[in-house]
Formats: structure tokens, sequence, C-alpha cells
């Protein structure tokens, strides 16, 4: 019971990779759709709700994570709500997600030229239907590499969950290594883990931006 | 839903003083040393024989594919496990560092190869050696290019030294911390200290994008 | 083609360059002369800029020699191309001067990096050269706030600093607006007055026909007319320079 041998140590940490993919792939879907509203609305209004949405994006990227995540867990306490590790880091890291995600996609769909606006709009189209068959195919082309830069952020960025007590890869790691004192070989494996899952998504996401760099 | 208080956790702004200190001094550090590693990187990826630049390259690698907490305790507890103990302060600058260096050598990196090839002729016709070329003709105008991505890195490792209290380093977020231990009024300790955060942020920026142009790269228009 | 003159300062012999499959200079044989300001004229794609690059080593070569001042060029030798840029000197067609340096920086550079010379002594040297060029006034601006033919003019004196045996001047003119080409022009004639050795690459043929010595006209990668510019331009002897002539003159 008390020597883990080395397998049970892998074993372990790999059973908690999964819920580090959860939480990210929540993240990155809860913050889609967020960001989206938000570019929509951005794009519609572009002055009265604009500065709401930059202020939003300003506090998630002008404070660190670990400060966001502890103000959501407690926040979520003052309300009365006893909120699970899971809901805050899910709620937190969406909210996060949502912020840079809205912030690349606006970049992306500003940076399509003026020319495309004025000529769907010469065609008589609608706001509704010039996003939805002139701009957004071309945006979207555009924003899958940043995007899949920004998938990769939350994935490492789920290792803060930690902090407020969910056990993903990052807390499994520290539990284990309060057990085994061997700390060199448990946060590597950790290392080598986020890596396996990290690397492969970076290499991809290069590959993309060389392929759309070309075809423009 | 409780009513916030802010009164106790203001009473213990000498402890927020204190962490913003060494918060301030993490930053300007490893910043600092941060950028310079990350220039030293790039160099060594351009123009390094092939074993400095698959080095580097792994490096770099290792370092933006992994999250900051696993790499501050990797190298706070588990190096400290193989005899090379060191204290929360100097772990948290080698993390820093070393994070930065990854990131920042990419970005200059990228600088530096966008220099117009007609730079690199005329000082290679003028017989400087490819250290001169380095630091005379190249550095400076590569630095202006990507000065506005480099500034939002430094804000960034700014951001990510929070991270630091989790090993005992007792800068803001620890002190956020320990206040909201005593006082237990956790949430308004971490609002005061996130909005100390915020205005750093801005700051921080500010300052470095006023820096730039005047003492980093000297004068230069695009 | 080949004179058997005593001591070449650029000697080329038997050139051969390719681009992977593409080969660019076909045969070069040339010896140019101390004091000598020679033009080489041609259609782009005769491989005129490539051969002007080859002599301060921007270009390797595959096959053949190529000696400046009796000293092969060895492109793969780091000390030995040092040596040899300090021999050949440059002028850019886009000027390429070092935006983040003052035009009188950009002058002093070389000489106090490469040769060690003192600071003062090397300021004195670059107010020298940019007078020389008629930009004395102009030590302390910076590029983007000189006209392209100032610009190119300081170009030209940051050349100078290093004292070289030959300047290469690759289209210093092409990249001017034409009211600027003759400033220029200026500076490069009051050179080969003052016996500075230059191989020039030009379209401009008033130009050619007045300063040089002697015309080189290129053609798919060989060396097919060369003469006295008035030998050339009065008697082309082929018809390929013909039709160059008769399409240039202007």
């Amino acid at each position: 019971m008390n020597s883990f041998t080395t397998w049970d140590v892998i074993r372990n940490l790999l059973l908690s990779v999964p819920w580090t993919l959860f939480l990210s792939a929540i993240a990155f879907v809860g913050g889609s759709v967020l960001g989206l509203i938000l570019l929509v609305l951005r794009i519609m209004k572009p002055h009265s709700l604009g500065r709401a949405i930059t202020w939003y994006v300003q506090l998630f990227q002008g404070t660190p994570l670990l400060m966001q995540l502890f103000l959501t867990y407690f926040g979520l306490a003052l309300f009365g709500l006893n909120p699970s590790p899971l809901l805050a880091a899910t709620l937190c890291l969406s909210l996060y997600a949502g912020a840079f995600l809205t912030e690349t996609w606006h970049g992306c769909v500003m940076s399509i030229p003026k020319g495309q606006w004025e000529a769907s709009s010469s065609l008589a189209l609608n706001l509704r239907e010039q996003l939805q068959y002139v701009i957004f195919p071309q945006a979207v082309r555009v924003s899958v590499p940043p995007t899949v830069g920004l998938g990769v952020q939350i994935i490492k960025n789920t290792s803060l969950a930690s902090v407020i007590g969910f056990v993903e890869l990052t807390r499994t790691g520290q539990i284990i290594t309060n057990v085994t004192y061997d700390p060199f070989f448990v946060y590597g494996v950790v290392a080598l883990l986020y890596f396996a899952i990290c690397f492969p998504c970076s290499m991809w996401g290069r590959a993309l931006e060389r392929k759309f760099t070309f075809k423009h | 839903m409780s009513v916030l208080d802010f009164s106790a956790v203001v009473q213990a702004w000498p402890l927020f003083l204190e962490g913003l200190w060494l918060t301030c001094l993490l930053t300007a550090v490893s910043c600092l040393l941060g950028t310079l590693l990350g220039a030293a990187c790039a160099w060594g990826r351009i123009q390094g024989p092939i074993w400095l630049k698959a080095g580097l390259a792994c490096y770099v690698e290792l370092f933006r594919n992994t999250p900051f907490i696993i790499q501050i305790f990797f190298i706070f507890f588990g190096v400290a496990s193989v005899g090379f103990k060191m204290s929360a302060i100097p772990a948290s600058l080698i993390a820093l560092v070393l994070n930065l260096g990854a990131y920042a050598c990419e970005i200059i990196r990228a600088g530096i190869e966008a220099t117009p090839k007609g730079q690199i002729e005329a000082a290679q016709s003028l017989a400087l050696s490819r250290w001169q070329i380095f630091t005379r003709v190249l550095i400076a105008p590569a630095l202006a290019r990507v000065w506005p991505a480099l500034v939002s890195q430094l804000v960034i490792i700014m951001l990510a030294s929070s991270v630091c209290s989790q090993i005992s380093a007792e800068e803001v977020s620890y002190a956020a911390n320990f206040v909201a231990g005593k006082t237990f009024r956790s949430f308004e300790a971490f609002m005061v200290v996130t909005a100390c955060y915020l205005v750093l942020a801005i700051f921080l920026r500010k300052l470095l994008l006023w820096i730039g142009p005047r003492f980093v790269f000297g004068r230069m228009k695009f | 083609m080949t004179d058997d003159q005593p001591h070449c300062l650029v000697e080329i012999k038997k050139l051969r360059k390719s681009y992977g499959q593409v080969e660019v200079l076909k045969g070069i044989d040339l010896c140019i002369q101390r004091k000598e300001v020679v033009c080489i004229i041609g259609k782009s794609g005769s491989g005129k800029s490539t051969l002007l690059r080859c002599v301060n080593g921007l270009e390797v070569f595959q096959q053949g020699e190529l000696l400046v001042d009796g000293l092969p060029v060895k492109s793969q030798d780091a000390q030995a191309m040092r040596a040899l840029r300090q021999k050949v000197g440059m002028v850019f067609q886009s000027f390429n001067l070092f935006p983040a340096m003052s035009a009188g920086s950009n002058v002093m550079l070389a000489p106090r990096l490469v040769k060690g010379l003192p600071g003062a002594q090397t300021r004195a040297l670059a107010e020298k050269l940019l007078k020389r060029v008629g930009l004395e006034d102009k030590f302390d601006s910076y590029p983007n706030e000189l006209s392209g033919g100032q610009q190119q003019r300081v170009a030209i004196a940051r050349a100078l600093a290093m004292n070289p045996e030959v300047i290469l001047c690759d289209e210093i003119t092409s990249a001017l607006d034409p009211e600027l080409v003759g400033e220029v022009l200026q500076v490069i004639e009051g050179l080969a007055k003052e016996g500075v050795t230059l191989m020039i690459v030009t379209h401009e043929m008033n130009f050619a026909r007045k300063v040089c010595d002697r015309i080189i006209f290129m053609h798919q990668g060989l060396v097919h007319e060369m003469g006295t510019p008035e030998a050339l331009f009065t008697n082309p002897q082929t018809p390929e320079l013909r039709s160059f002539l008769s399409m240039n003159h202007g």
C-alpha cells in the first residue's frame, strides 16, 4: 500500500488525462459559444456593446487565471451555491476562453478587406446574409490556426484548476507526489503527458498556417 | 448572499504592498533575463550548428507545450529532490526566465527572419562578422518589428508570476491567500489583488510600449 | 579577350555559375585593371548582376577562378571572405542603409568594427566622406529622412569608408526617381576621375558612354562584346548588341 510501482504512478496519471481533456473540451466549447455570440453582437452593434465587450476582454486578458479561478470559486459561494471544483473551473475557463476567442475572431473578421463588405452590400445582401455567405467563410479560414493555438493554451491552463481542487492531471500529480516523494519522476511524467497532448496540436496549427498562407 | 465586506482586507494593505514589491521584482528581473535568453536562443536557432539548433528546438517546444505550474513544480520540487535545493524565489525566477525565454525566442526569431535580405547583404559586403551583423544590424530592427508581440508576452509573464504563490513565493497572490485565510473574506481579498494585477498589466504595457522606441531599439520608423 | 597585362586587380577565369539546373554564367574571362572604370550592360537575365555579386562573394560560383588583387575568392572560408570584403566595396540598387542608424553612423560602422579605428578618427573620416558626396549637413539624419538619391550617396560614402581597392555598383540608379539619378551619377563620375577602380552594372547608356573606360556587353551568361564606349556604341558588331542599343537609347 505504501510502495507505488512505476507503472502504478504512470497508470494513475494516465487515468487523469481524460479529465484534463474533458475540462479542456467543455471550456473550449463554452468559450466558443460565448465568443461567437459576442463576436456577432460586436459586429452588429459596434458602439453600444463594443465597450462592454472590450472591458470584458481586457479583464480576462489583464488578470491572472489563478485569481480568476479563485474569484469564481469564492464568488459562487457568496451566492449561496456550493460549487464543485468542476463547475467553478468550467465556468471560469469558459469565460477566459471566450475572451481570448472573441478577440482573436474579431481580429480575423476585421482583417477581411473592406471591399468584400462593400461588394456584398451592393448586391443588396442584409447583414446576416453578408456574414453568413461572404465574411464568415473567409474569416473562418484565417482564424483556424490561431484558434488551434488558443486550444493548446486552454489545455495547458486546465492545470490551474488543480488549485481549486479539481482532480485533473496536475492535481493527480500533486497527490501522487505527496505519497511517493518522487517529484522529479512524477512531475517529469506529467510534463511529458501534457507535451504529448499539446505538441501534436501545436504542430497541426502550424501546418494549417502554412497551408492557408499559400492559398491566399 | 452574504454582503461584501472589504474592511478587514483593506486593513491588511501592508501585506499586499510587500507582495506587490516581490511581484514587481520577479517581473522586472525575469522580463530582462528572459528577453536576453530569448534573443540568444533566437540567434542560436538561426546561426548555430546543427546540434545547437536541435537542442534549442527541444527546449522551446518543451516549454511552450507544458503548463507553467508544472514547469515550476518540476524546478522547485523535482530538481530539489535530486540534489539542487533552492528556495522559492530563485526557483520562481528560473521558471519564469526559462518560460519567457522559449516564447521570446520564437517572437524574436520571427522578427529577425523578416529582415530584408538587402540589409544582410550590405552588412556582409562591409566585411562585418556574423556576430557584428547580428548585434549591430539585425537585432534592433527585429525588436522594433515584434515589439507589440513581445510586450504582450512580457505582460503574460507578469500575470504568470501569480502561479509562483503555489510554491510559497510571497508575492501578491500569496498575500491574497494569506489574507483570505486570516480574515475569511476570500472573495474580497482576491478582488483587491485582481484589481492590482489589472492596474499593473495596463501600466506595464503602456510603460514598455513607451520604453521600446526610446531605449531598446532606438529611433525607428516603419 | 584576356590581355597579358601585368597584375589584373580583378581576374576572372572561365567562371561558371548555375542556379540549380539553370546555368547563368557560362564561362566568363575578364581582367579589370587598377583605376579602370568598367561598365557592364545587357538585358535582364544576361547574368551581369550575378557576375558582380560573385566578385564579393554574395554569389557562389561552381567552376572557374576569381582573384581579387591576387587572392582567390574562397566562399567557404569566413576569414578569407572578411579579408576580401575589405578590398571590395558594394553599392546596391535598393541602397540597404541600416535604418536604425544615422547616415554618419552608417558610414562609421564598418571602419570602427572591422578595422578597429578609434572613434574620433572614424568620425572625421565619415564627415569627410559625406562631404565628398555632398551631404556634409546630413550626418545625423536617419535614412527615412533622406530622399532616394541622398540615401544612395550615403551608401556610396559607406562603401568608400573601408577604402576598398574596387567598388561594385549594382544598378545603383535603377530604383531612383529620374530627377534624383543625376546627383548619384555625379558622385560616381567624381570617383572615376579620382582613379577609383569601378565595376558598374547600369542601364544608363549616356553615363556609361561618358564615364567608362571599357564597356562589357553581356548576353545569355557570356561576354558578348567588349571595347571602348566609342567602339561599342557607334559600331556594334553583333546583332544582339545592336538590338539592345536600339531598345535602350535614351
